[in-house]
């Protein structure tokens, strides 16, 4: 069981943000994210799009500013479970918290922050009929074992650079290799296209474009699919033993949603007034996964967020201490790694 | 040439994802897109829509345009995108990448499903 101070749901800008503010009152914090790297959208849908109301930045990239939080909380030692969603919540009789996600990784904190963004990020599927029915039995989207796919025959669907890049890698692994796209152009990386229009010359990947799957068929297990042209609408019957739609990722609020928390317009409902707790005491929702009147999703209106939790969070953890605020300009930064930063002494020196 | 009426809205006819119309005004002088209309009007559930903030980076305001209006060419960005989302057809746009302006006065346009 893992044990912080403050276990943080969302390793977006503000989950990472409230490690450092946490931290600077001494509490240690873990963080779970679905996926497999900390940042959250910025690290997902947009890290080479610039933001320019980053207070004190005129612009950063996305991908940027993740890195330097990165770097910021570096001393306080987070922990993160990545490529895990926080799937249960117990209460415990002494009003502590026990978090389970969904491959079993239990975590254990007396004060939950939700920082899960827009939720967290699942794959986009399909829409074919019997998709369900062959899930883990020849249709997976995300490939997390490679030699499942030693000797077998693997068709591919998407146009982005992870449809592009697995094709790629799969002909070394794969007996055969399709890979199938509604457009003829893919937008990915130009090595990545180059390279799969090289494979294809080599007969080591069939491409077969402007077209998409319509139909999955097999006895228990996934045997053959049908694939459209959809410029010509002629079906062709690929016998295959894998299919991987690859269509990217889209958020959903998942299981928090069934936290028994207060839920308004697809987010979390908290007390603005003061902590961003929600109506469960001990958890608190911060980012833009909360909301409250005049809620705007903005980082830096997570960072604030972030902030006035932590402060709650140690009332808690500590009821009978009084935190004074300290500057960090006074008070410089304590890492839990032992190391310290803080302003340089004035010079006391006469001049003669 | 006929004297130009001032204005600053323009009325849109949007078909939300439960069929039913609605008639509503636009700013055009707010540099506002499609997206950002229907979600002011909430005529699609907050966190079906614009979930990406109008990047071009997901498709949830894909929306159906019904009138022949002339409409800007698609950016790659929203070409790539379409390429991908699903229940796309011939008529497909993303809402975000469609600035309101005079030129879309009496625009009709449908909410595509959104995904699961």
């Amino acid at each position: 069981m893992i044990k912080t101070d403050i276990l943080i749901i969302g390793a977006g800008p503000t989950g990472l943000f409230a490690v450092f503010e946490a931290g600077l009152l001494q509490l240690k914090c873990h963080l779970i994210d679905a996926l497999p790297q900390a940042g959250g959208q910025c690290s997902e849908i947009y890290p080479k799009k610039p933001i320019y109301d980053i207070p004190g930045f005129p612009e950063v990239l996305a991908g940027e500013l993740v890195d330097n939080l990165m770097e910021q909380i570096r001393p306080f030692q987070p922990g993160f479970t990545l490529g895990e969603r926080a799937e249960t919540i117990e209460k415990l009789d002494d009003g502590t918290f026990v978090v389970t996600t969904n491959k079993g990784t239990k975590h254990h904190a007396p004060v939950v922050a939700i920082a899960g963004g827009l939720g967290s990020f699942e794959p986009r599927k399909p829409l074919l009929d019997n998709l369900a029915q062959y899930e883990d039995n020849g249709v997976a989207y995300m490939i997390k074992e490679p030699e499942v796919y030693r000797d077998k025959k693997v068709l591919i669907a998407g146009g982005g650079d992870s449809a592009l890049d697995w094709s790629i890698f799969l002909t070394d692994v794969a007996q055969e290799v399709t890979l199938v796209h509604r457009r003829n152009e893919f937008r990915g990386a130009l090595d990545s296209v180059e390279k799969v229009q090289h494979l294809k010359n080599q007969g080591k990947i069939k491409l077969m474009t402007p077209a998409e799957v319509v139909s999955l068929h097999g006895d228990g297990k996934l045997e053959k699919v049908m694939v459209r042209n959809t410029d010509t609408d002629e079906d062709t019957e690929v016998a295959v033993d894998h299919f991987i739609p690859l269509f990217g990722l889209s958020p959903k609020l998942g299981p928090i949603g069934n936290w028994g928390l207060e839920i308004e317009k697809n987010a979390i409902k908290v007390d603005n007034t003061l902590d961003y707790q929600t109506n469960i005491p001990g958890i608190y929702a911060i980012g833009d996964v909360n909301t409250y009147p005049g809620k705007l999703k903005l980082i830096l209106c997570g960072f604030h967020e972030a902030t006035l939790m932590c402060q709650s969070a140690y009332q808690r953890i500590h009821p009978d201490k009084k935190y004074v605020m300290k500057y960090t300009t006074v008070g410089g930064v304590t890492g839990f790694d032992g190391s310290k930063k803080e302003a340089p002494k004035a010079v006391v020196k006469a001049i003669d | 040439m006929s004297p130009r009426r001032i204005m600053s809205d323009i009325r849109l006819k949007i078909i939300d994802r439960d069929g039913v119309l609605h008639e509503v005004d636009a700013p055009t002088d707010m540099n506002m897109n499609l997206m950002e209309v229907v979600r002011s009007y909430e005529l699609a559930p907050e966190g079906t829509i614009g979930i990406c903030g109008g990047m071009a980076m997901c498709a949830s305001c894909q929306c159906y345009v019904l009138s022949d209006h002339q409409l800007p060419e698609k950016s790659d960005d929203e070409d790539a995108m379409l390429a991908e989302a699903f229940f796309v057809k011939d008529n497909s746009r993303l809402g975000c990448q469609l600035h309101i302006t005079e030129d879309l006065d009496g625009l009709e346009v449908e909410l595509a499903p959104a995904e699961d």
